[in-house]
Formats: C-alpha cells, sequence, structure tokens
C-alpha cells in the first residue's frame, strides 16, 4: 500500500480506481447528536466577512468583474486568492474572487451579450476567432437544426435547451483526485486508450480514443493549475487538509473550463470524513480545525459564478449554480452513510448563516439514525436551505455511491452521466391538441396539422385520444434535437476533465424534463368531470375556457385526478422510449420546473382547467397554487403517487408551511418534520424542498431588501437568494400554498 | 348498517389537535354556542357531508405512513364529536384494528353508554374545559359546567390520558380566581397529563359574519404575554405541564 494510505484498511480500491470500495472499507457510520459540533474559527470568520462584503458589493452592481480577452481553461488564470492568511482551502475560477471568466466553447454569441448587459465589452479578437477560426456548440446545434426544431423552440412548446451553453449535469468523481492522485489517473487513462487499438477501427472508438486524449490533457492541466498553488496533487492526498483541497482542485478544474447549466459536486462529505477521522484518531488534528476545514471548503463552493445572461436569470432565478452534495443514505449493507461530516457539512449553514449554494441535499431513509434525522429537521426549520430525496427509492436503482446532479436527477458517481434535456411543456401541448397543432398565441402552425377540436364543449375522449397524437409527435422531435444538441456537445465542448474522472465506459442517459403536469392533470380532470366550454377568436382559435361545476384538483389526495397526473407521465415516457437517442442514451423523464414555471406559464395561453394566460404554472410535481385544499399532507400524497419508474429523472416537489403549522413549539415541529419526511418517503415519494417560514416574513423581504441578504429559500430543486429573485418570481413564491392551519 | 357520520371537513396535516401529525375530522354539530367559538359553520347538526364509517377509514388509511412516523393519530373535533358517538366508536375500533391512535377532542357535554363504550377505544382525550365558574362557563356556553366535570371524574375512573384545554379570552375568561380553583382540581386527576392553554384568536371571526351571527368579541383583544404568562403559572403551581401554541 501507498504510505498515504497507512492506517485504510485495504480493499479493492487498492488495485483499481473504485472511491466506493474505499468508502465501505473505511468509513465510520454515526449514530449520534449533533452535541460534538464546534463554531466557526476566528479565520473562518474573518474571511467570511470580506466573502459578504463582496457579495453584498456584488449585489449592487449584478457582477463583481469579468474577463473579456482570455477564455477560461484549467490553466488560463494564475493562483488567486482573498485573503492568504485565513484562507485555508485555496482556489478561484480566475484571478480574482467572484470574477466571471467567460467559456465561449458553448457559443459566442452568448458570451458576448453577457458581458454587454453588465457594460463589458468581449476583445475584438477573442470574438474573431470564436466566429471566423474555431466553431461553437452553439453554431453546431443551428447548423444542424430541423424547421420543426427551430419552430418547437421559438414557440416555447421546448425550452430551456442547452443549445447556447454548456449542458452542465455532469458530477466528476472528484474524490478520485484526493484518493489516488492524478498520475495514477493519468495512467489509467493510459491504459484505457491502449485498449481501444482494434485492427479494425470504427467511429465511436476513434472518438472515443480521442476523448480520452482530452482527458489526459486536462488532468496534465489539473496538476499545473495545482502546482500553480504550491501543491502537488500528481500524488494521493496525505492527511485532512490535502484531502478537502485536492478534491476541492479536482471541482475546480472543472468549473475553470466548463459553465454548465448545473456543476454539482457529487457525495464528498462521507468520503471526506475517513481522512478526519483517522488524523482524529491519530491526534493529528482538532474537532475545531475539521469544521474550519468543512467551514472553508463549504465558502468556496458559496463563491462558484459564471458569466450568465439577464434572460438566462429570468429562467433559472438568483444566478445558480447547482453546487449539489449528496449527504447521507444507506449502504446496501444496511449500515448508514451518515458520518459526524454528514452533520459538520449541514453545520455550515449555522457557522456561515443559510445559503442557497451547496445545494445541500439529504439523502433521506426511513432507517436514518434518529439523531441524524431530527438534525436536518431542526437545521430545515432554522435555515430552509436542505432539499431531501428518497434514498430508499433511488438505492434500488443507483445503488449507495450515487449524487445528485442539478436538482433531482441521481448517478452513479464516475459511471454515469446524463444528457441534459431541458423540458417540453405539456400545457401548451394540450392547447396544440385543441388547435391542431396551431400555437394558441401565435396562430403558427407549430405542430402537424391534426384536425382541431371543434365542439363546443370538450369531450374527455376526444382530447385524450388526439393528445397521444400531439405527444406522439412532440416525443420524437424531443428526443431528435437532444440528440442534435449532444451530439454538437461532444464535439464542440467536450467536458474532458469531468469525464477524465469517470470510468471509460458510462451510462449515458438523455433526460427529458415535463412541465405543467399540474395544469395538464387538472385540465383533463375538468374535461372528465366538469364542462368545459371552449371561446374561439374570429379565426377559430381557442384561446379561453369556461368551466362549468366543480372538479376534482391534483394535490388533494384524490384518485380520480392522481391517476391522471400518474397517467400522462407514464404515457408520456413510453412514447421516449420508443426513439433512437444519440450514443444509445437511455431517456428518463423529470418532472421538474426549476423556476421556469413563471417563464412556461408566460408563454402559455389560458387553460381548460381555469388557469388564465400567462399565469405561471405550479413548479415541478406541484398542484396549483391554491388548489390543494385538503392540508400538506394531502398535497404531498397526490405527488408521491407519481411514479418514479417512469420519471427516473426526478419528481420535484416544493413545499412551503408557516412555523406554527409544523407544531406549536420547536420539538413539536422538528419531530413532525420528520414524521412528515418519513411518511413521504415510505409513500415513494421521490423529492422534497422544505421551505419553513411565514408569508410575512417574505413581504417584508420584498420590501427591504438589504434586511435580509442571507434569507435563502428553496425553489425548485434548488435554492435561491430571495432578494436576488425579480420580482415576478417573488410574488410567485409568496402566492404558491402555505400550509397552515 | 352502519350509522352514517356528519363530517364538515377534513384536514390531512393537524399538527395541534394532539400529539404527532393528525388526520383531523371535523365532524359537523354542536349543541354549545361558545362566544369565541372559531368554527361556528359546524353547528348546525343538519348540515355536513355524510360518510360511511368504512369510506371515512380508507380516507384515514390513506395517512397511514405519516401517522406511523410521527407517533400521531386520528383526532375527532367539531363541532361536538361525541353527538355522533355512534359513528365515531365504529371508526375508532377500525383505527385500533389498524393501529391508528384516536383523540377526542370535547367540551364533556354529552354522556351516555355509547360514549362509555367509545372511552375504550381512545387513546386520549382533549377536554375543553371553558371556565371553572358555573356562572361564567354558562355565560361562555350557554350550557351547564357540571356535565363536563362529570365526564372528567368519568375519565379518573377509566384512566384515560386527558389534556385539558383552556381557551384564554380577556375579560371573559380571564378570572384568575376560578383559573385557581380549576387547577386546584385538576391536581386531583393523575390522568390529566397536560393542561394546553390557547390564547384567544379571532380567525374565525369572519365565519360568523358569513354566518350571519353576532360575533361579541369583535373588540377583544388576544391576551397580553403577561397574562399569557401569569395564567401558565397558575397552571404549573400544581406540577401539571402547561403548553401553548405561541
Amino acid at each position: 500500500m501507498r504510505q498515504e494510505w497507512q492506517g485504510f484498511e485495504p480493499g479493492s480500491w487498492v488495485t483499481d480506481v473504485n472511491v466506493r470500495s474505499f468508502i465501505q472499507h473505511n468509513y465510520t457510520p454515526y449514530e449520534g447528536d449533533d452535541s460534538f459540533l464546534t463554531g466557526p474559527t476566528e479565520r473562518t470568520l474573518k474571511l467570511f466577512e470580506q466573502v459578504k462584503e463582496l457579495m453584498k458589493e456584488e449585489n449592487k452592481k449584478g457582477i463583481i468583474d469579468a474577463e473579456t480577452l482570455r477564455p477560461s481553461t484549467i490553466t488560463t488564470f494564475g493562483p488567486g486568492y482573498l485573503d492568504k492568511d485565513n484562507e485555508v482551502i485555496v482556489g478561484f475560477q480566475t484571478d480574482k474572487p467572484l470574477k466571471r471568466g467567460i467559456m465561449p466553447n458553448g457559443g459566442i454569441r452568448v458570451v458576448k451579450k453577457a458581458l454587454d448587459s453588465y457594460g463589458y465589452t468581449l476583445d475584438k479578437t477573442t470574438e474573431q476567432i470564436f466566429t471566423d477560426n474555431r466553431k461553437t456548440h452553439n453554431d453546431g446545434v443551428f447548423d444542424a437544426y430541423t424547421d420543426a426544431m427551430r419552430k418547437a423552440r421559438h414557440s416555447g412548446i421546448i425550452t430551456g435547451l442547452p443549445d447556447a451553453y454548456g449542458r452542465g449535469r455532469i458530477i466528476g468523481d472528484y474524490r478520485r483526485v484526493a484518493l489516488y492522485g492524478v498520475d495514477y489517473l493519468i495512467e489509467e487513462k493510459l491504459h484505457e486508450k491502449k485498449l481501444l487499438e482494434n485492427p479494425s477501427l470504427g467511429s465511436p472508438d476513434i472518438r472515443q480514443r480521442e476523448e480520452l486524449s482530452e482527458q489526459i490533457k486536462a488532468l496534465k492541466q489539473l496538476k499545473e493549475m495545482a502546482a500553480s498553488y504550491g501543491y502537488d496533487i500528481s500524488v494521493p492526498a496525505k492527511n485532512s487538509f490535502e484531502a478537502t483541497q485536492w478534491t476541492y482542485f479536482a471541482y475546480l478544474g472543472a468549473i475553470k473550463e466548463q459553465d454548465g447549466a448545473a456543476m454539482s459536486l457529487g457525495r464528498v462529505s462521507t468520503f471526506l470524513d475517513i481522512y478526519y477521522e483517522r488524523d482524529l484518531k491519530n491526534g493529528l488534528i482538532t474537532e475545531q480545525e475539521v469544521q474550519e476545514l468543512m467551514d472553508q471548503f463549504v465558502m468556496k463552493l458559496r463563491m462558484v459564478r459564471f458569466l450568465r445572461t439577464p434572460e438566462y436569470n429570468d429562467l433559472f432565478s438568483g444566478d445558480p449554480t447547482w453546487v449539489t452534495e449528496s449527504i447521507g443514505g444507506m449502504g446496501v449493507d444496511g449500515r448508514t452513510l451518515v458520518t459526524k461530516s454528514s452533520f459538520r457539512i449541514l453545520n455550515t449553514l449555522y457557522n456561515l448563516g443559510p445559503a442557497p449554494e451547496p445545494n445541500l441535499t439529504v439523502l433521506w431513509s426511513v432507517s436514518l439514525p434518529e439523531p441524524f434525522k431530527r438534525f436536518c429537521s431542526k437545521v430545515s426549520i432554522d435555515t430552509s436551505s436542505i432539499q431531501y430525496e428518497n434514498d430508499d427509492l433511488m438505492r434500488d436503482y443507483w445503488g449507495d455511491d450515487y449524487g445528485i446532479a442539478c436538482c433531482v436527477s441521481a448517478m452513479r458517481i464516475g459511471k454515469q452521466m446524463q444528457f441534459f434535456g431541458a423540458r417540453a411543456n405539456l400545457a401548451k401541448a394540450l392547447l396544440y391538441t385543441i388547435n391542431g397543432g396551431k400555437d394558441e398565441k401565435s396562430g403558427d402552425q407549430v405542430g402537424p396539422m391534426f384536425a382541431p377540436i371543434t365542439s363546443e364543449y370538450l369531450d374527455y375522449d376526444e382530447v385524450v385520444t388526439k393528445f397521444d397524437q400531439t405527444l406522439e409527435w412532440l416525443s420524437e422531435l424531443y428526443i431528435n434535437t437532444l440528440n442534435v444538441i449532444h451530439y454538437m456537445h461532444d464535439k464542440y465542448n467536450y467536458e474532458r476533465l469531468q469525464m477524465a474522472l469517470h470510468d471509460k465506459d458510462v451510462l449515458r442517459t438523455e433526460a427529458c424534463g415535463i412541465a405543467g403536469l399540474s395544469v395538464v392533470a387538472d385540465s383533463l380532470s375538468a374535461i372528465k368531470y366538469a364542462k368545459v366550454k371552449v371561446i374561439r377568436n374570429e379565426a377559430g382559435l381557442a384561446t379561453d375556457y369556461e368551466i362549468e361545476g366543480d372538479y376534482p384538483a391534483y394535490g388533494n389526495n384524490d384518485d380520480r385526478v392522481d391517476q391522471i397526473a400518474i397517467e400522462i407521465v407514464e404515457r408520456f415516457m413510453n412514447k421516449l422510449r420508443k426513439v433512437k437517442t444519440y450514443r444509445d442514451a437511455i431517456p428518463t423523464l423529470s418532472v421538474l420546473t426549476i423556476t421556469s414555471n413563471v417563464v412556461y406559464g408566460k408563454k402559455t395561453g389560458s387553460t381548460p382547467d381555469g388557469r388564465k394566460a400567462g399565469e405561471p404554472f405550479a413548479p415541478g410535481a406541484n398542484p396549483m397554487h391554491g388548489r390543494d385544499k385538503n392540508g400538506a399532507v394531502a398535497s404531498m400524497a397526490s405527488v408521491a403517487k407519481l411514479p418514479y419508474r417512469h420519471a427516473e429523472d426526478g419528481i420535484s416537489y416544493t413545499f412551503s408551511i408557516v412555523p406554527k403549522a409544523l407544531g406549536k413549539d420547536k420539538e413539536d415541529r422538528v419531530n413532525n418534520l420528520v414524521g412528515l419526511l418519513d411518511g413521504y418517503f415510505e409513500s415513494k415519494g421521490h423529492h422534497i424542498n422544505v421551505n419553513v417560514f411565514d408569508r410575512e416574513t417574505l413581504i417584508d423581504a420584498m420590501e427591504h431588501p438589504e434586511k435580509y441578504p442571507q434569507l435563502t429559500i428553496r425553489v425548485s430543486g434548488y435554492a435561491v437568494n430571495f432578494v436576488k429573485l425579480n420580482r415576478e418570481q417573488q410574488l410567485d413564491v409568496i402566492n404558491r400554498t402555505f400550509h397552515k392551519r | 348498517m352502519s350509522k352514517l357520520g356528519r363530517i364538515h371537513s377534513l384536514e390531512s396535516f393537524g399538527t395541534v389537535d394532539g400529539p404527532g401529525i393528525r388526520f383531523v375530522v371535523f365532524m359537523q354539530g354542536c349543541p354549545l354556542r361558545c362566544q369565541f367559538c372559531h368554527n361556528p359553520d359546524t353547528w348546525d347538526v343538519t348540515l355536513g357531508d355524510e360518510y360511511t364509517p368504512d369510506k371515512l377509514m380508507e380516507e384515514i388509511l390513506k395517512y397511514k405512513a405519516y401517522i406511523k412516523h410521527s407517533s400521531g393519530g386520528v383526532t375527532f373535533t367539531g363541532g361536538e364529536p361525541l353527538l355522533q358517538a355512534e359513528f365515531i366508536l365504529e371508526v375508532s375500533k377500525k383505527c385500533k384494528e389498524n393501529g391508528i391512535s384516536v383523540a377526542i377532542d370535547t367540551s364533556g357535554y354529552i354522556f351516555n353508554n355509547t360514549i362509555k363504550e367509545l372511552m375504550e377505544y381512545t387513546d386520549l382525550v382533549l377536554l375543553d374545559i371553558k371556565n371553572y365558574d358555573p356562572i361564567v362557563y354558562k355565560n361562555v356556553t350557554g350550557v351547564s359546567l357540571s356535565p363536563t366535570l362529570n365526564f372528567l371524574d368519568y375519565l379518573r375512573e377509566k384512566n384515560v390520558a386527558t389534556w385539558v384545554r383552556y381557551i384564554l379570552v380577556p375579560n371573559l375568561t380571564d378570572n384568575l380566581d376560578s383559573v385557581r380553583r380549576l387547577s386546584a382540581h385538576l391536581d386531583e386527576y393523575p390522568n390529566v397529563e397536560k393542561i394546553e392553554l390557547l390564547p384567544f384568536h379571532k380567525m374565525g371571526e369572519y365565519k360568523w359574519e358569513e354566518l350571519g351571527l353576532d360575533y361579541k368579541l369583535h373588540d377583544t383583544k388576544e391576551p397580553s404575554k403577561e397574562l399569557m404568562q401569569q395564567v401558565i403559572e397558575i397552571f404549573e403551581t400544581n406540577g401539571k405541564v402547561v403548553s401553548t401554541n405561541t
């Protein structure tokens, strides 16, 4: 065994790259409570004061600074510091904290536009190179898009496509750098490349050989980047500090070069805990020092920044980066994967205050140790900064070393990636069904020219039959569009470092998504159980609806409509399964809107459920605002019915409750939230964001943002600083169902 | 043929009517006319939706996971649930079969053999004692106090766990001498595990208006912190656990 591994129990991880094996052989499950935790050190506090100052300035100006000349690679920038004396974990994306780099491989127009909007000018030569000499992903995509794809994109029936920026949602196994050192990883990649010397070299192998070469180059650059900070990461980390710093360097390399929508971290806290435990046992470090490492690591993760256009921020409010860290869960052998470091990373929400990033995600199991459950519940009540996902459900699919990318997408770390596919607007698809493929806002023929529905009152069977045809068309168009995008992304904007931290052959999913599920379910329910009259304009286009009578609404644990919602998910998924995908990716589906439920709503006309044109959809899999009338658990129970096996990319539910409704006192609230989470996850719910605060707090924060710089609120699968949302999004959050009684 | 129940509404996430997460059944109908009632829409015995015990049980079972994990249960409130004791008895038996605990929130005004049997299936009684002074009690509720105290005796006899609820309304139920006497009285009841002191609120006022009823407490304020503290101390003098929902 290598000397850095002294004291570790060997396993297959010694001879193969296998971080899971290392964890399983060496981690210490922790079943105790939070009483061992410590507060921040003086160094941490001093540093964090400066960070907060910077962020305040950033809030005022929009951004602190931006690069205008040099596109970012792993080694473009020399070392950057904020306060060398107090910084324990080092490294920034550019030469200055919070300064945003440019990554034009995704698309030069977006870079230019983003710089323009903040008052910076892209260097002429750089612009020219990426216009005339070096093709971008964005150019590639539009070279190949068909007319139908352009129309669908323009009308908003398919939106948020990663065709002009990095696709993200790929998690490198950043832990490998700490455990093995970069040299060993390079050797492995060289070996893998050797295996691709076939007598008949076809294009898949040629592509893979090129990709492996790129991966090796990236690893070499990673070493160089770390060396510029004075660290040699060619060898494994030998102590707690190095393990944390090495892991961060690996992640930092990825975010220096890629600005994908979600740049998630993976599942590092229990991994790091092994180093902390070893050093604690040997008296080499104190609890206070371990917490300091964690606080400082997290502080760096809070400072991840990408250059985005204002339109992008409208879609994904609040400048999110989705530095998602998956915490806890259970091992397949029945031991909990909760360690003291699961507590320590959540403790950063006290030591540094609440924050949207990193996106702390607890993998919940009914079998988690009770003290950990209670601690999570307490942290949620105090900070509203945690999301929860169902480990008991996902473990059966993905084992016990998966992480969450972005909001709700599970993937085996280092063994799986996804082709991120944004989402299709199913509410619009329903309107296309009624209007024979014409867009209800523009009147343009976007879909195929089906016979429109001409009756005065909508007939359930007719609508469902025709909706099926619309979904058939949409699913084919959708997958083909994604195929174009990911072909080009691999070609022009390949994630070489992140993929270097994967196995040679990975499982790929083509992660589609839907928006407007509750709108469609309620619309079909209204058509079935009430009477829906169509209002048409002069051109015969259905533009509004009148409902006569009541209908059961999704979110009340009423099977009459909940079954409709389930049926829509399954139906659309089965259609996606039939279409050929790029690189034989396996199609999956999410019910997730991020915060774009507002933008989608804006682009969609009135719907038969009574929602008026332009009004927001409910986020993710949520029931429509105010229609869930039987209390919090009924609402949850409806969502929990949605079938994960037909939505393996995740089902997002955002839950907001006022503190008093959770229970009479702190103790009751903590217990009841634990009970809610246990109940929801035992009922097969997949994901839940938990917000605990009064509506009045939000209204006050809207009027006096300066009083609430750290007010964090969970939206769809991630968290945002409430004060960074635009007015419209703030109102949307305030108008959502707050459970109280 | 099972007895039908008249139900005002159901709430899937109750957290203030007994321990844990409660499935709360608001029963329709009440013989009392409390001045501070926040559910006057539950008074009329002829309204509400009819449920068979099986149909209600089906609803309850949808929430079993949440109830189980929070050590919660079902709470029958209202209205006065004991007006429909026969129906509740049948549902409670089914709850027991399914390992679900049952709480009943009552004024204790009604008593009969069905209620006696029901108490065998009841894990917790939330007993509302609106005042300990019989004259004030009558003024507040429109009915007399003694049935409630007799019911409390019966609960002691059968050793049914009881939480006494007292609603503190300034200028109405803040007669502190009677609160002291109530506190001393409760000291003799080991089955009383807790006293819940509920501050008056006006969240139900709009319902009075909707029903065209005359709300007498329009100008009454919520009790001050000092008053709440005073009453908490009185109840605590005899060693009982006191909780409030502030």
